[in-house]
């Protein structure tokens, strides 16, 4: 049997990361509890073994080489990697096609832009994080209640908005990270298809929607009022442009 | 990675280079091989090349590990998708990776402890890694890993606890083979 407390405060206490309050009512607590003492005690003695065994890898030597290569200048770098001169051969290509090319340029370019990098970016997080099972938030069809989650975990206004009357049920919510920004992630579902909103503030001007495919999802992205929104989901792009025009009338 | 001009590559190197060592580790164990770690870290470090001008102070740390650590899932994601779903798994636990280096490893105490860690689910292996290793706060562990600190408290505690139960069974089994 464990103590009520082994899974909160006692991880604090140990780890010095209570407040001076708190840290005082657990040493109350720690007079009359049986198993909380011992548990500190096989604590301190595991943390002290991974400190003696010295498990902290630092990196090779030849990666810190590589990486300080690639951030030299390109006018500097001997031989370029091989990732970034396809790069360059790809800027080349783009170029000429520019050059020769009449409209059709323009969705060679589109693919190749950083909103639809994102896009493909948050389709391919999404699909990990459906794999791993790691969906934490709430699930609720009252925006109110998802609204109100989602207050103090987010730095901009969400706007968090039930469409079941339009066809689309706000089903809850959810934090997620992509490319080192929290997102936050409304989910709607129509019939037999859940549709992912994924919201995040910019910087940016408003563009209209923006359509991709990727992995078997269709996604949509566009900006408004300094919020960037992509919607994915597998079901028919039509679907996902319906949603994105609730969005934004 | 040369997209940067030459004041934000001097800021690169100087808030976030110093950190390579934290970003290797990390991936070492969440990766458990010291190939695939080298590849990932890299990548990350170009990555966080990329979105550096995002980047507006604060913990330089924190952030460069937010992108190793997504970067060491999506490679996960794609190369072994298997090991991302797995609770714990017992395959996993008695596998050792035997490279000379390892083999090489004198101190005992380091293989098992090496074992154990490598045989907890990936989630488990990043919370005990940024805190007795690298010796992470909550809130920078909670700013890593997009969890809220209350739960980086109850991830602490399960995962300590079942370290500790892996290296207590992995003994109890080592002393029954011995009688």
């Amino acid at each position: 049997m464990r103590c009520d407390f082994a899974d909160s405060l006692l991880q604090g206490y140990f780890d010095r990361e209570l407040s001076t309050a708190s840290a005082a009512e657990f040493e109350r607590h720690l007079q009359h509890c049986v198993h909380c003492p011992v548990e500190l005690v096989d604590m301190d003695m595991l943390s002290e073994r991974l400190q003696l065994a010295q498990l902290y890898e630092a990196a090779p030597a030849s990666l810190k080489k590589k990486i300080r290569a690639n951030l030299r200048p390109v006018g500097a770098a001997t031989a370029m990697s091989q990732p970034l001169l396809w790069h360059w051969l790809a800027a080349a290509a783009a170029i000429l096609l520019l050059v020769i090319g009449g409209w059709r340029v323009n969705s060679v370019l589109r693919t190749d832009d950083y909103q639809a990098e994102l896009a493909e970016e948050i389709v391919d997080a999404h699909v990990l994080s459906l794999q791993s099972g790691h969906l934490t938030g709430i699930r609720s069809n009252d925006e109110q209640v998802v609204k109100g989650w989602f207050k103090g975990r987010l730095k901009f206004a969400l706007p968090a908005r039930d469409f079941a009357n339009e066809g689309f049920a706000l089903q809850g919510g959810r934090l997620d990270v992509v490319d080192e920004r929290s997102v936050a992630v409304l989910v709607y579902a129509r019939s037999g298809h859940l549709f992912y909103v994924f919201i995040w503030p910019t910087r940016e001007r408003d563009t209209s929607p923006r359509l991709g495919s990727r992995q078997g999802y269709q996604w949509v992205d566009w900006r408004k009022g300094r919020i960037e929104f992509c919607a994915v989901s597998d079901a028919p792009t039509s679907d996902l442009q319906q949603l994105q025009r609730l969005f934004t009338n | 990675m040369n997209d940067l001009d030459a004041e934000d590559r001097q800021r690169f190197e100087h808030l976030v280079l110093p950190h390579v060592d934290a970003a290797f580790n990390l991936a070492r164990w969440l990766l458990r091989r010291r190939e695939d770690a080298e590849e990932v870290a890299q990548e990350a470090l170009l990555r966080a090349c990329r979105f550096f001008r995002g980047f507006h102070g604060g913990d330089a740390r924190a952030w460069l590990l937010q992108i190793v650590r997504n970067t060491c899932y999506s490679w996960l994601g794609k190369n072994r998708p298997r090991e991302m779903m797995v609770e714990f798994d017992e395959e996993l636990h008695p596998q050792t990776i035997a490279t000379p280096e390892s083999m090489a490893i004198v101190n005992e105490d380091r293989e098992r402890l090496t074992r154990a860690l490598e045989s907890l689910p990936p989630r488990f292996r990043e919370i005990l890694v940024l805190r007795e290793l690298e010796g992470c706060s909550y809130k920078e562990i909670a700013a890593i890993t997009s969890i809220p600190i209350g739960t980086v408290m109850s991830s602490l505690s399960r995962a300590r606890r079942q370290l500790y139960s892996v290296l207590t069974n992995s003994h109890q089994k080592e002393a029954a083979r011995e009688v």
